[in-house]
C-alpha cells in the first residue's frame, strides 16, 4: 500500500503521559494504514489507548514519537495553523455524547462546520438540508439537540461531521449512548457512507458495529494485538439454515 | 424442514416447486443455498411416513415438479402439534466449553488460544450476519431472522470474553500448584 491511496498512515506512533512512575504510555509504538473507502473498526478494553489512537490520528492531539500522515500530509510535525486547517477540511469526528452546541438547531448545528470552513451561508445551508435529508431527519432541522432523541442528536452530529465532505470520518463510540434500534440507524448510515466510498474509523465496544465493518483492530496496553479482515466464513449464510434432513 | 412443509400444506395442496420458492422466500438470504433436491427428498420422506399423499396434475407427464402434494389426517395433527410445541433453543456451547476444559487438563492445547480461533470463526460469521441485516429493508422478516442470529452470536462473543478471562487465570493457577 502507498501512502498515497492510503488516507491515514502511521509509523512508529506513540503517545505517553506523565513521567517517571506515573508514566502512561497510552498508544505505544503502532503503525498503520487506512486505505481510501475502507472501514476499520477499532476495539479493546477500557483504558488500552482507543481514543488516544483516534486523536492523533485526526491530528486533535501530538504524538510524543512517530509519524503521522494524513492523505499524504505529514501532520506530526504541521504547525498549529496547518494542522487545524487540514483537520477541519478533511477529517469528521462523531463522538459517543454528541458534543452538539445546545443553543443551535439541529441545522446551524450542522451549517456551523462549513461556515468555519470559509463557505458561504448559502452554501453552507444547502450542504446541511441535504445531510440532514440523507441522515433522515430533514422534519427535525429547526429543534434544538434537547428536542431530540439520542439517536436523533447522533445522526445530527454525523451530519454535521460530514459538512465539509472529509476524507475520513473518526467516530468514537458513537453508538455507546444507543439502544439497539438506534445503533442500526447510525449503523445503516455508515453503510451508506461506506458505499459511497467514505473512509471510516470507527471506535466501539459493541462487537455488532465492529462486525459491520471491513477490518478489526483489536488493541491492549496502547499496542495492537490484532487485525483481521473481515470477510464472511466459509460455506455463506445457507450453513445456517441447517438442511440436515 | 419437514414441520414447515407441512405447514405450508395445511391451507391448500401445492407443488413441490411451490414449497420451495416459499421456503426460500421466508429465509432470504439463508434459503440461497437452498436446491429444489431437498424439497422432494423431504416430500418423500413425509410421504413414507403417511403424513402427506401425492397426486399428478392432470394430463401432465411424470415429472418430480408435477406432483400435488397434500396433507393426510395424520399431516394435520403434525401440524397442529407443531404449532402448539415449545421447544427451547440449544445452547450450543457444550462442546466448545468441553474442548477447552479437556484441552487445558490434558495441556492438549493452549485454552486462550482455542477461545481467540473462536473469537476469529464468529466475528466472521457475525459480519456476515450483520452486513445482511443492514442489505435488507426496515420491517423485512427475512431481516428479523437475521437480527435474532446477529444477537445470538453477540452474546456468544461476549461470553467468549468471559471466557478468555477465567480459562486464562485457570491455567496461571494450575502452573502454580
Ligand atoms: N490527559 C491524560 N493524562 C493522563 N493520562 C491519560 C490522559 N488521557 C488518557 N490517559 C490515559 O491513557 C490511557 C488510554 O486512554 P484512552 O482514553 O485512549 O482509552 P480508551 O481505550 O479510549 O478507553 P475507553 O474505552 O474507556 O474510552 C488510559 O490509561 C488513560 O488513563
Ligand atoms: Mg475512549
Amino acid at each position: 500500500m502507498s501512502e498515497f491511496n492510503a488516507v491515514l498512515r502511521v509509523r512508529g506512533l506513540s503517545k505517553e503521559h506523565g513521567s517517571g512512575e506515573s508514566l502512561v504510555r497510552a498508544v505505544d509504538g503502532v503503525d498503520l494504514e487506512v486505505p481510501t473507502g475502507q472501514t476499520l473498526a477499532v476495539m479493546g478494553p477500557s483504558g488500552c489507548g482507543k481514543s488516544t489512537l483516534l486523536h492523533l490520528l485526526g491530528g486533535l492531539e501530538r504524538p510524543t514519537r512517530g509519524e503521522t500522515w494524513l492523505a499524504g500530509h505529514r501532520t506530526d510535525t504541521a504547525g498549529e495553523r496547518a494542522l487545524a486547517r487540514l483537520r477541519s477540511r478533511s477529517v469528521g469526528f462523531v463522538f459517543q455524547a454528541f458534543h452538539l452546541i445546545e443553543e443551535l438547531t439541529a441545522a446551524e448545528n450542522v451549517e456551523l462546520p462549513a461556515l468555519l470552513a470559509g463557505r458561504s451561508a448559502r452554501a453552507a445551508r444547502r450542504r446541511a438540508r441535504l445531510l440532514l435529508e440523507q441522515v433522515g431527519l430533514a422534519d427535525r432541522s429547526r429543534h434544538l439537540p434537547c428536542e431530540l432523541s439520542g439517536g436523533q442528536r447522533q445522526r445530527v452530529a454525523m451530519a454535521r461531521a460530514l459538512a465539509n465532505e472529509p476524507l475520513v470520518l473518526l467516530a468514537d463510540e458513537p453508538t455507546g449512548n444507543l439502544d439497539t434500534a438506534a445503533t442500526l440507524d447510525v449503523l445503516r448510515l455508515f453503510q451508506d457512507l461506506r458505499g459511497a466510498g467514505q473512509t471510516l474509523v470507527i471506535v466501539t465496544h459493541d462487537e455488532r458495529v465492529a462486525a459491520s465493518a471491513d477490518r478489526l483492530i483489536t488493541m491492549r496496553d496502547g499496542r495492537f494485538v490484532d487485525d483481521t479482515q473481515l470477510a464472511g466464513s466459509v460455506g455463506g449464510l445457507g450453513g445456517l439454515a441447517g438442511w440436515e434432513d | 424442514m419437514q414441520d414447515a412443509i407441512l405447514a405450508m400444506l395445511a391451507k391448500e395442496p401445492a407443488h413441490g416447486y411451490d414449497l420451495g420458492v416459499r421456503l426460500r422466500r421466508a429465509l432470504g438470504p439463508l434459503g440461497e443455498s437452498m436446491n429444489a433436491g431437498q424439497v422432494y427428498v423431504t416430500l418423500g420422506r413425509l410421504e413414507k411416513a403417511g403424513l402427506v399423499v401425492h397426486h399428478r396434475a392432470d394430463g401432465q407427464p411424470a415429472r418430480p415438479d408435477r406432483k400435488v402434494y397434500e396433507l393426510t389426517e395424520a399431516g394435520q395433527r403434525r401440524v397442529a402439534a407443531w404449532l402448539s410445541e415449545l421447544k427451547l433453543p440449544k445452547p450450543d456451547l457444550v462442546e466448545f466449553h468441553l474442548k477447552v476444559a479437556t484441552a487445558s487438563a490434558g495441556r492438549l492445547a493452549d485454552p486462550t488460544e482455542l477461545v481467540a480461533a473462536q473469537r476469529h470463526a464468529l466475528r466472521q460469521r457475525l459480519h456476515e450476519v450483520q452486513r445482511a441485516v443492514l442489505g435488507e429493508p426496515e420491517g423485512s422478516t427475512t431481516g428479523l431472522l437475521l437480527e435474532g442470529i446477529a444477537l445470538r452470536l453477540q452474546a456468544d462473543l461476549r461470553w467468549l470474553d468471559a471466557c478468555d478471562s477465567v480459562w486464562a487465570n485457570f491455567e496461571n493457577k494450575s502452573e502454580e500448584e
